[in-house]
């Protein structure tokens, strides 16, 4: 697997089903937190991922 | 219907200090043990794939165990962080996994999943802790 975003999702899925777990007790409310988190991951990556893509490396 | 429990109804506290100590041991060394232990087991099933699967996932990235070498000390402290996944951290080292593949281009994010994978588990080992302590 050499896709950026496929890895940032993967990792994403992983860490914010471990948070969901850990902070919440309920399925229903872990699944709520998990995917809240899951996409607040990805959003946030990709909209940093094109504010720095002016900056030179 | 269900309903959220506070932490007097729950299962009592194992506040003793020999049993704290063992609960944070199964902790660290196999990933949602100690939940399974002291009776959450959802939550512990969800750790020991979840995390485990993120490890092996560091590994197969081409991820570095890092060694503790004080001389490079943000590779002592990725040291510290891998230590903290236990059993799947020590049979990668007795297995020659984990040497890393710097040419792969997966080699940095299988080194960030492997970090993380043990600092993930530290926070796993807390959680336990807490509710050993009857604090959850």
């Amino acid at each position: 697997m050499t896709s950026h975003l496929l890895i940032l999702a993967l990792f994403s899925l992983v860490v914010s089903t471990v948070f969901a777990v850990l902070m919440r007790d309920e399925p229903r409310e872990q699944l709520k937190a998990g995917g809240w988190m899951f996409a607040a991951f990805v959003v946030t990556a990709v909209a940093l991922g094109w504010l720095m893509y002016p900056l030179p490396l | 219907m269900a309903t959220k429990s506070t932490a007097a109804e729950r299962a009592p506290a194992a506040a003793e200090p020999g049993t704290l100590v063992l609960v944070c041991v199964a902790a660290w060394a196999v990933p949602g043990a100690a939940h399974w232990w002291l009776g959450r087991r959802q939550k512990g099933i969800v750790f020991l794939i979840a995390l485990t699967a993120m490890f092996a996932i560091g590994l197969s990235f081409g991820g570095q165990l890092f060694a503790f070498e004080l001389r490079e000390p943000l590779g002592a402290l990725a040291a510290v962080a891998d230590i903290g996944l236990g059993v799947p951290w020590i049979l990668a080292k007795v297995m020659g996994y984990g040497a890393g593949h710097v040419t792969a281009v997966t080699h940095e994010a299988g080194n960030t999943f492997l970090i993380v994978a043990g600092l993930l588990n530290s926070l796993v080992i807390l959680d336990a802790f807490d509710i050993a302590m009857g604090r959850k």
